[in-house]
């Protein structure tokens, strides 16, 4: 393996065991459940694209062929943290907070975890039995 | 060269994973356990990586690449299972 690989690939396994040491230190770290949100997806995400070009510089240097499966991987990861952390925070706003302890958005805007998603998990409005047997309402699929 | 620090990155990803196992025993809320849960499979995605350049097979990137796909599917049913009370609707 050539000289300038080797320096390559360690250096960038360096830098992502540090990001992903910083992101999970800060899961544990940080007080809030909104500012733990931060750490793992944006620093842990960063130490995984570290780690996908090292290893695309060492199959590179080592079998002479540019693998594009590290950047499927690295797109991939990339499209869909920020995806789970609106997920997460939107699971946080709809359990632990009320409208009026937030900041308010703009005008004519609400916050997304109340207006859309309603009822109370598990629970929900079903339309009154023509029977008159309202006791055992069926879960529609 | 590599090989110290291929044994650094594999220690900072395994210590990761413990604390975020601790995040996933402690967290006061569902959302840090989600959390926890995602950053767990992230974690192991850099580790089945990792894995891959140190025994120098290409086989471990289709490994990781379906834990990513799984990962991010569980946390975000997971997610709608609390928001919705049902996955799919």
């Amino acid at each position: 393996m050539p000289f300038w690989a080797e320096i390559t690939v360690t250096l960038f396994l360096v830098i992502a065991g540090l990001f992903g040491l910083v992101g999970s230190y800060g899961l544990v770290r940080l007080p809030d459940p909104m500012t733990r949100l931060h750490a793992p997806t944006k620093a842990t995400t960063l130490g995984v694209g570290g780690a996908l070009i090292a290893s695309m510089v060492f199959f590179y240097a080592t079998e002479g062929r540019v693998s594009t499966h590290e950047l499927l991987i690295t797109v991939f990861l990339f499209l869909t943290s920020p995806i789970t952390a609106l997920f997460i925070a939107k699971v946080h706003l709809h359990q632990r907070e009320t409208p009026d302890d937030l900041p308010t958005p703009a005008e004519g805007t609400g916050w997304a975890g109340f207006a859309a998603e309603g009822p109370a998990r598990g629970v929900r409005d079903f339309p009154p039995d023509p029977a008159g047997d309202t006791a055992t309402p069926e879960i529609s699929r | 060269m590599i090989g110290y620090a291929l044994t650094f990155a594999i220690g900072c990803f395994s210590l990761g994973l413990i604390l975020n196992l601790w995040r996933l025993v402690r967290g006061p809320n569902p959302s840090d356990r989600i959390l926890a849960l995602d950053t767990m499979a992230i974690n192991a995605i850099a580790l089945l990586i990792l894995m891959g350049i140190w025994l120098g097979s290409a086989i471990f990137f289709e490994v990781s690449m379906l834990f990513a796909l799984v990962g991010f599917v569980s946390t975000v049913s997971y997610c709608r299972f609390i928001l919705r009370g049902d996955i799919i609707e």
